[in-house]
């Protein structure tokens, strides 16, 4: 059993840069920070390695951090420019009883992230829901579609920050 | 001679209008299909169930739309269920009723404002005959609400359909 700074010490170690620090002042648990194109090598050395073993993938979620610049559009709605999107996954080990939680963040512009599917298989509908709600682009991912809104939604992402909904869809008047 | 005084006199034939017995006919016997969204249908199964029995007014499920006379919409209308709802009730026969249970499916319910994936109210598919407020509604008020109903279709007239 270990915990967050064993783990970070260790990563930091394997990977180097590809880890990229650890917060420690979050009212919860501490955040280990990778990066999002390294996240799969990163998920696999903690699946695999012998004195980790996070066998679980408890959760992965989308993120709209929010932390761009508001900008008004042609219609004078705010849209936010910049920033980043992240991915927050918590990890769990059942035999060893530890846990962790990695972050991700991307840029909003291009918000790419390799998926995690191939090491917890359970990540495939959790990175299909972030991808429906945040636009958040799973890398390597094998089957990336919509999974709760429809397939031919075409407003956005309903969670973002900035997301307006569609006066209409099919036909039907959305607004109340 | 005597021949249809011997028929009547068997009380075996009884004498109505065509309206009266259409009606009496359809509403002791709306078979419902089976269809529930979200936790309306909890209620709704629980009226089907022995403690508040829809039986005893002649409501059964039937899994088939082409086979039911009434649908009710018991839950959360999504817009991607929206399309579904529609095509089900477009395979109904007629004649087609429909309960619209609960906040959800009356008007949006708590989804009226931020809900961005909800149809507010059923009624902007496909036509209400009864709407049962609640949230979710108890059995009573489902059985008010088929009562209610019943009482729709008692009124109705073949010369013109009035649901």
């Amino acid at each position: 059993m270990k915990n967050t700074e064993e783990i970070f010490e260790l990563l930091k170690k394997e990977f180097g840069d590809a880890v990229l620090q650890i917060d420690k002042e979050t009212p919860t648990e501490p955040i280990i920070f990778v990066d999002p194109l390294k996240i799969n090598v990163v998920g696999e050395f903690l699946r695999v390695s012998e004195e980790l073993k996070f066998d679980s993938l408890m959760c992965l979620s989308g993120v709209d951090d929010a932390n761009g610049t508001k900008v008004k559009d042609e219609a004078g709605l705010d849209t936010i420019q910049g920033g980043t999107l992240s991915v927050y996954y918590h990890l769990y080990s059942t035999t060893l009883n530890h846990k962790i939680n990695l972050k991700v963040s991307a840029q909003r512009e291009d918000p790419k992230v390799e998926s995690v599917e191939n090491i917890w298989k359970c990540a495939d509908w959790h990175e299909r829901e972030a991808f429906d709600m945040y636009g958040i682009i799973f890398l390597n991912h094998p089957d990336l579609r919509r999974i709760l809104m429809p397939y031919d939604w075409e407003a956005g992402y309903p969670l973002r920050k900035d997301y307006k909904n569609p006066e209409f869809y099919q036909g039907m008047k959305v607004p109340y | 001679m005597g021949l249809l005084d011997k028929e009547f006199s068997d009380g075996n034939i009884v004498i109505a209008k065509v309206d009266d017995l259409f009606n009496w006919a359809r509403l002791s016997s709306i078979w419902q299909l089976g269809f529930g969204l979200a936790c309306c249908a909890i209620e709704m199964m629980a009226t089907s169930a022995s403690h508040y029995d829809f039986d005893r007014f002649g409501v059964i499920p039937r899994n088939t739309p082409r086979q039911a006379d009434a649908i009710i919409i018991s839950g959360t209308v999504t817009l991607k269920m929206a399309l579904r709802i529609k095509r089900l009730y477009e395979q109904m026969p007629d004649p087609k009723y429909i309960i619209s249970m609960g906040s959800c499916a009356n008007c949006g319910g708590p989804y009226w404002e931020h809900g961005y994936h909800v149809l507010k109210g059923v009624d902007r598919v496909i036509p209400v005959d009864v709407y049962v407020p609640g949230c979710p509604p108890r059995p009573e008020a489902l059985l008010e609400g088929l009562l209610k109903l019943q009482e729709k279709i008692r009124n109705e007239s073949l010369r013109k359909k009035s649901a």
